[in-house]
């Protein structure tokens, strides 16, 4: 699913070869520098990625911008003021602004595309797009060194997408198959959470367990040559599957075992009275999501993006933030306050992003009636917990929030300290089938803008 | 090579992300001449595009390379290994296994006007892609020299196929977020799929090439892997399938009788009969199982998760 980069677009690029690297050569480009100190290095275990998927605006949630008037920020002209004394952030995210001592929110992002699968392969790998490799995102590279092959035991999946793939984006890149994420499907927020695969209706457990072994008696080709790798793998693959869903892996997505005021806390799908039957298709699964994530953190589980859809919001804006921003704050500050009672938040990261931002100044006139539109150039992001800081605030965009004036930081630079926290190795080398040199993060001649790594919250 | 693109115009349409390549008669400059990878030079002529020039070097019978990389290619689809290996390794040193084979798939190709249908035939009729999938020795070589199959799990296309060919359904392949819209009609086959790019949880779960190069190696590594197995075993969407699949479901009515229905599910999904052995397993299973059809549809799904059906043999 990786064309982020199509074939045609490749051939494009290449062509166009001497004009792109002129366009790199201007940018800042400055070596990604990694020297953590080892006693700061490797607290974070686990990250848990929260996918603004569709590009939220950062005008609406943390780089409010008031005094810009109401052709920047709509009806959102009164920022609340958060647990820290100083930072704003907009009205909508009231449960959000108590927990910000936990969080450091980065203003200065940007990379400078709008297009979402571009953007979506350069937030999410940290890489230029349109070279000859394909990168892993940091979920399929957390997956590869604290996942199966860097000691991790646990039945359930190293990487877990909850619970909708994103679509036309390869996360595992030229790592493969083996470290594309276990998407759950399903709707955490019903009676029983249907685990694609994992739960399945209609099934009996008796019938479980006859139809394995009648597929025991009746699969006969692996024990005719016991020597075949790919065999050998069916076979091993097969016992984890039924480890996953037999075993006691399974329970981790039972959220019966969690008390009814914290899966509330949390926020349910809920519909408005009186709303129309075409909103069912709109029932929110992030906050239960943000749920389940918590509990795979307990069980070790090194790496979970929730996909969050529906913020690509071109057209009445500020109708769907406000519904959409309560849901958000409800289930992220939740999340935040819950990993923290619980000790958890110390070693596992919270990422919040999406691929950019949107529009600073609203498009009021038809057919968008309030809309904002792709930006790229700056936008925010958010991460807390593993050894981050919180309570600060890196970079700042101008008076408009139309580009970055202070402390630019690259997607490279927010994933290089997230590696950084989880001790990964930025100079290890990524496997990849055609035997080129490729490194966990970029090395200076691959020419990846960066501002270096996030010292400010380190 | 450059030069051979130097008049490739784009063009957008009303579509959005939809882009017209051309031949731009108007691009300057026009180079004068090419040079082919071989080294000689060709005049090129402003009125003629230049790929076409390249196209038509690139399949003359007297460019080795092309013949000698396709036929390798074809071959080592068919046979899970190239004769030059690995395919996209093909220089000098890296000589084939068995040159006069090559050779002579070279020749056959040429001689049949690059068809490669003809190709295709010439392999797949010949005793060597018949070989059983048990090794008749235990050469260290055996491999190499295709001695004997080469046991390899199905593409992710090829699976799906096989799946909805045996239950009498299909895929809906669309791509909402992000644009363009894009909507495939469910008739289509997913071998048939043009580009990688379409929606697909299975073909990403089961590893489908991302046709980002032209390299052999992005073919993906067929190791089965447990969540793979997961969805096979036990998720919705085949479980669907095979619960509601028109063609199944015509197989397994209540008034089939066991041994017919055991016959025509291992006609359908394996492609032939039972031993005896299998056919008084499953007639244990029946009548030990909550209704005739409850088993019958226990058989299918086995079936389908047999290593026989999952891996080509």
């Amino acid at each position: 699913m990786s064309t982020l980069i199509s074939r045609r677009d490749m051939l494009h690029r290449s062509l166009l070869g001497a004009a792109g690297l002129c366009l790199a050569d201007s940018l800042a480009i400055r070596a990604w520098a990694a020297a953590p100190s080892p006693q700061a290095a490797g607290r974070a275990k686990s990250v848990i990625q929260i996918w603004m998927w569709g590009g939220p605006a950062h005008l609406d949630t943390f780089d409010p911008k008031p005094e810009a008037g109401s052709d920047y920020c709509g009806p959102f002209g009164k920022p609340v003021e958060t647990k820290v004394s100083g930072t704003r952030i907009c009205e909508m995210l009231p449960l959000l602004a108590k927990q910000a001592d936990k969080y450091s929110i980065i203003r200065g992002m940007t990379h400078g595309n709008n297009a979402h699968e571009t953007a979506t392969y350069m937030v999410q790998t940290g890489r230029k797009a349109g070279e000859r490799l394909v990168y892993p995102c940091a979920g399929a590279v957390v997956s590869l060194f604290k996942g199966y092959d860097g000691g991790y035991q646990g039945q359930i999946p190293p990487y877990i997408v909850l619970t909708e793939p994103l679509g036309r984006f390869d996360e595992a890149g030229f790592l493969g198959t083996r470290y594309k994420p276990f998407t759950t499907g399903g709707d955490p927020s019903q009676a029983r959470f249907m685990v694609e695969g994992i739960v399945v209706e209609g099934i009996t457990d008796k019938q479980q367990r006859d139809r394995r072994e009648l597929l025991n008696k009746l699969d006969k080709l692996p024990h005719a040559l016991p020597e075949n790798a790919g065999l050998r793998a069916l076979v091993r693959s097969r016992d984890q599957a039924y480890d996953m869903m037999i075993g006691d892996g399974a329970k981790v997505f039972d959220l019966s075992e969690e008390k009814d005021a914290l899966r509330d806390r949390y926020g349910r799908a809920t519909l408005a009275a009186g709303a129309p039957p075409t909103m069912i298709s709109l029932r929110t699964t992030f906050g239960q999501s943000c749920l389940v994530a918590r509990r795979l953190v307990e069980r070790g589980v090194p790496y979970i993006t929730i996909n969050y859809p529906g913020w690509d919001t071109h057209k009445d804006h500020f109708v769907e933030m406000k519904r959409k921003l309560p849901e958000l704050d409800q289930g992220m500050a939740t999340l935040i306050q819950d990993l923290s009672e619980r000790g958890l938040l110390d070693s596992t990261i919270v990422w919040w992003s999406g691929e950019f931002g949107r529009t600073p100044k609203v498009q009021w006139e038809a057919p968008w009636n309030g809309g904002r539109g792709h930006w790229g150039n700056a936008f925010s992001a958010v991460v807390a917990g593993g050894g981050f800081k919180g309570g600060r605030v890196v970079g700042a965009t101008d008076a408009k929030g139309e580009e970055v004036k202070d402390r630019p930081v690259y997607p490279c630079d927010l994933i290089g300290s997230m590696y950084q926290r989880l001790g990964i190795d930025p100079a290890a080398s990524l496997p990849n089938p055609q035997g080129m040199d490729a490194r966990v993060m970029p090395t200076p001649a691959e020419g990846v803008p960066t501002g270096g790594v996030l010292n400010e919250i380190i | 090579m450059a030069a051979f693109f130097s008049r490739v115009g784009y063009k957008a349409t009303a579509e959005w992300k939809e882009e017209i390549v051309f031949f731009d008669l108007g691009k300057t400059p026009v180079p004068a001449s090419a040079v082919f990878p071989d080294g000689v030079t060709v005049n090129l002529s402003p009125l003629q595009d230049p790929r076409e020039v390249f196209a038509d070097w690139l399949i003359s019978p007297t460019n080795a390379w092309f013949t000698r990389a396709i036929a390798n290619r074809v071959w080592s689809w068919l046979l899970g290994r190239g004769i030059i290996h690995e395919p996209d390794d093909i220089r000098q040193d890296n000589p084939p296994v068995n040159p006069e084979l090559l050779a002579l798939l070279e020749r056959e190709l040429i001689a049949s006007r690059y068809d490669l249908k003809q190709l295709f035939r010439l392999i797949l009729t010949s005793q060597t892609y018949q070989l059983s999938c048990m090794p008749a020795s235990r050469h260290p070589q055996g491999e190499a020299h295709f001695a004997f199959y080469p046991v390899r799990r199905l593409e992710a296309e090829v699976l799906i196929d096989a799946i909805n060919q045996i239950t009498g359904t299909t895929e809906k392949y669309t791509s909402r977020i992000p644009e363009p819209y894009t909507f495939i009609p469910e008739e289509k086959r997913s071998i048939a799929l043009a580009d990688a790019s379409i929606t697909s949880p299975f073909l990403d779960l089961f590893g489908r090439c991302s046709r980002n190069t032209g390299l052999e190696s992005e073919q993906r590594n067929n190791l089965p892997t447990a969540a793979q197995q997961l969805h096979l075993l036990n998720s919705s969407h085949i479980q669907r399938k095979l619960e509601q699949g028109a063609k199944l479901r015509a197989l397994l009515q209540p008034a089939a009788k066991p041994r017919e229905v055991v016959n025509d599910l291992y006609l359908t999904i394996l492609s032939r009969y039972p031993t005896e052995e299998e056919m008084q397993l499953f007639v244990a299973y029946s009548q030990s199982s909550e209704g005739r059809q409850r088993a019958g549809l226990d058989l299918a799904w086995a079936l389908i998760n047999s290593a026989e059906f999952q891996f080509r043999h």
